[in-house]
């Protein structure tokens, strides 16, 4: 196996986070459009000036990247498309990052969008993949609430976690939730709340699953000398992977394709958990942060349930965990959820987090995981980013 | 435990009849060969040709080797429940209107893990068996039961879901005067149907089943001619909104291929009988299943057509009985087409040749009633759409799925000396 190269000399810049809405009438487009928009005005560019272009969207159909440059009027000479969903943002983060070293392209938009009308989840479902088509949606229609039901239970069985232990970490994103203006969940959860919520798939309920809405969130990449000379606030790469359909031969999913390059992860970035001050999981279900946490080596296996008791996952916690409420407190806003933890992390530690500010974050690690292609999650990815320049 | 399903009451002509909704229909073309193998009620998975893997979900290259010949095999079905749950919320019709569903993941002993409907009866980390069976959108889907049969257990209402079990159901035989009418009404009452009704044309006339047919307890004849327009919308105007099961054993035959006969006269009333017969019943009997899908225990289940095996391939000693079959046989497709929107199963039974008088000159194995009652009602407990009764249709049925064309040859030997 090849040695990975690091990632020197590139920026990440320019975070933003278009607010969620619950409903929308307008398309995919329109979401992506503004989040661009706003990475654009926030870094004084013009559309003309960006040559790289990066999307992830679900609800962009019949269109995909290619369209959108049309539609938007951009030329970019680098274009990709990230059908990762919730692994998403690090994926398109580490090809864009190879592309800028590699002088391929100078300025790259990272954007990713999807709508929410009222029939949308339904039709997503309906058409997500051919396994989940064949073999999954004709055992009773539960979508994603129900694989990760069977995950759950597997998991509970297998470590003894409860449904108490999910509930504190739902109830410290909410928390956190509180302090990000945009979140959609507004009121705070208790762990009775939490408890005693409608059942959806047992032994998963109301407030272990995600509110699908409309949202988009973006960032650029660049060269740091232009970073600077930009004069942005940005963010540096420590260390990025992905792997797919990892441990195949697992019955149920109990673990992602994390543990086969934890190492190189902490090595290239040249720290351990210990250094990483806050921790963006993704939380489509809170055992799949549970999972991550165990997986990213923040604890040994099956010891998540153990680690949310003992630790403080709220912003002024000793572990600060999806500090802007995640998705399971701001909202699931399709694609677009597979980068809210990245864009919320360079917000991070560019110090522009504002009321959900980590005081003295400079490393934060971002967890991505995604594709129900079947009977579990396919894709998974992470990256350390550090302090480049604070605003 | 589950409790018996009781007879439900009369029903209320005020209250709105459910319209039929179903479980989602869409499935890739490999997927397909679970529901050709859940037809007959097999459990069978791909197989690797090369490297021996077991496939699921169905797929068009190996996990293992990617190797592209994944011929379907009949698998053990058994297996070990990891994990489940009960889904309480769901954005399909159907489920919706049947939640709490139980489903989960079955690791099977050939290998593969399988997401799959669950028996409430099934304990969790302990074995059970798994059934490959058609849903109401006529698709293949796994279940999982026990290992062991437990008390009342063809009631759970997701097995029943996928079956068309006579219990409580009310079943019209279309034919007095077939040989086969006695048993499969007294198989039919002893499977719990809550009433047979049976056909009888030329009620005029008398013939040996109509004593066999009196002393059976729930059995109620009614005139019915299939080759009368009128008289088959006056039984299902009267009928056709109780007709939960539709038994078509209307059957006219005579022996003979073309050039023995000499005119079109018995070819005629077999197309009469045998053709247009069924295709009566289904203008006038379909619309109303087809509404009453969803009506509850004794919703409507099935269409059940019993043809002669040789609507597959031809048998020139019975040359226009055979043609008049594979004519049927043929509707039956259509129908199948037709009734899948509703959720109706058309099950088809082939038979060989019967212990009847137009049989008489052919040398056994020959098919008794009893048989084909049995076949009929085991067929419409598993669900199935088709079924083959007796050695002969079975060994016709192993021909034509190796080669139809060998099969014809076989079939058409000429006569030395001719």
């Amino acid at each position: 196996m090849t040695q990975r190269q690091n990632y020197a000399g590139v920026a990440v810049t320019a975070p933003f986070s278009m607010p969620y809405q619950r409903y929308s009438i307008d398309t995919a487009h329109w979401w992506i459009a503004r989040a661009l928009r706003g990475s654009l005005d926030a870094a004084g560019l013009r559309p003309a000036e960006v040559d790289g272009f990066s999307v992830a969207s679900f609800t962009l159909f019949p269109d995909t990247a290619v369209g959108l440059t049309q539609h938007l009027g951009l030329c970019p000479r680098w274009l990709d498309h990230i059908p990762m969903g919730g692994a998403s943002a690090s994926v398109s983060l580490r090809k864009a990052a190879r592309a800028i070293q590699a002088g391929d392209v100078s300025i790259v938009a990272c954007v990713s969008g999807d709508t929410n009308h009222i029939d949308s989840f339904r039709n997503l479902l309906s058409s997500f993949s051919r396994f989940a088509m064949d073999a999954s949606y004709p055992y009773g229609y539960g979508g994603p609430n129900a694989n990760f039901a069977l995950l759950t239970d597997r998991y509970m069985q297998t470590y003894g976690a409860t449904r108490e232990d999910f509930g504190r970490l739902c109830v410290a994103q909410r928390e956190n939730a509180l302090r990000n203006p945009n979140a959609l969940m507004k009121k705070p959860l208790t762990l009775d709340d939490y408890i005693n919520a409608r059942p959806i798939a047992d032994p998963i309920a109301l407030f272990d699953c995600v509110m699908p809405c409309a949202g988009s969130e973006c960032f650029l990449m660049m060269s740091e000398e232009e970073a600077q000379r930009r004069e942005l606030p940005y963010a540096i790469i420590g260390s990025t992977i992905e792997r797919h359909n990892a441990h195949a031969e697992d019955d149920i999913q109990l673990r992602g394709g994390w543990t086969l390059d934890l190492d190189e992860l902490y090595g290239m970035a040249e720290c351990t958990p210990n250094d990483i001050d806050l921790l963006q999981t993704y939380d489509d279900y809170p055992v799949i942060s549970m999972m991550q946490i165990e997986d990213l080596g923040f604890c040994d296996k099956g010891g998540a349930a153990e680690f949310v008791r003992s630790h403080d996952l709220t912003i002024n916690g000793d572990f600060p965990h999806n500090t802007s409420g995640g998705q399971l407190s701001a909202g699931q806003a399709g694609a677009a959820g597979g980068f809210i933890g990245m864009v919320e992390a360079i917000r991070q530690v560019t110090g522009t987090a504002d009321t959900t500010q980590v005081p003295d974050a400079k490393t934060a690690m971002v967890s991505g995981f995604g594709m129900i292609n079947y009977d579990r999650g396919v894709c998974s990815s992470a990256s350390i980013i550090k302090t480049g320049a604070r605003a | 435990m589950i409790e018996a399903l009781q007879l439900p009451p009369r029903k209320d002509p005020q209250k709105r009849t459910v319209s039929p909704t179903r479980p989602p229909e869409a499935r890739s073309r490999a997927s397909l060969g679970l529901s050709a193998a859940a037809a007959e009620g097999r459990f069978a998975l791909q197989v690797c040709a090369e490297c021996n893997a077991v496939q699921y979900p169905p797929r068009d290259a190996c996990s293992n080797c990617i190797g592209t010949d994944l011929p379907w095999q009949n698998i053990s079905p058994a297996g070990l429940l990891l994990a489940d749950t009960v889904i309480q919320t769901s954005t399909k019709l159907y489920f919706r209107e049947r939640t709490p569903w139980r489903m989960g993941t079955v690791k099977l002993d050939a290998g593969p893990v399988v997401l799959c409907h669950i028996h409430s009866d099934c304990k969790k980390n302990a074995p059970v068996t798994m059934l490959n069976r058609l849903d109401a959108a006529g698709q293949g889907v796994l279940l999982a039961i026990p290992t062991t049969r437990t008390t009342n257990m063809e009631d759970d209402p997701l097995l029943r879901a996928l079956s068309a079990d006579p219990k409580h159901r009310r079943i019209l035989i279309t034919d007095a005067w077939n040989p086969n009418t006695p048993a499969l009404a007294t198989a039919l009452i002893e499977a719990g149907a809550a009433a047979v009704f049976v056909g009888e044309s030329e009620s005029w006339r008398p013939h040996p089943n109509r004593a066999a047919l009196a002393q059976i307890d729930k059995v109620e004849v009614q005139p019915l001619d299939v080759t009368d327009t009128a008289s088959v919308k006056k039984l299902a105007g009267e009928f056709g909104g109780k007709t939960d099961i539709l038994i078509n054993n209307a059957r006219f035959m005579r022996p003979g291929g073309v050039l023995e006969r000499g005119d079109t006269v018995f070819a005629r009333d077999e197309m009469e009988v045998n053709y247009l017969g069924l295709m009566r019943l289904a203008q006038a009997f379909g619309p109303a299943m087809c509404g009453r899908t969803a009506d509850g225990v004794n919703a409507s289940a099935a269409w059940v057509n019993i043809l002669s095996v040789n609507a597959l391939s031809n048998s020139p000693d019975y040359g226009c009985f055979s043609a008049s079959n594979a004519a049927a046989y043929s509707l039956s497709q259509s129908l199948r087409g037709e009734f899948r929107s509703a959720g109706l199963r058309v099950m088809n039974c082939f038979v060989g040749p019967t212990d009847d008088a137009w049989y008489q000159p052919l040398p056994p194995p020959k098919v008794l009633p009893a048989a084909v009652a049995r076949s009929v009602v085991d067929g419409l407990k598993a669900g199935l759409e088709d079924v083959w009764c007796g050695d002969v249709a079975k060994d016709v049925r192993e021909r034509w799925m190796r080669d139809a064309k060998v099969l014809e040859r076989e079939m058409t030997t000429g006569v030395d000396g001719a």
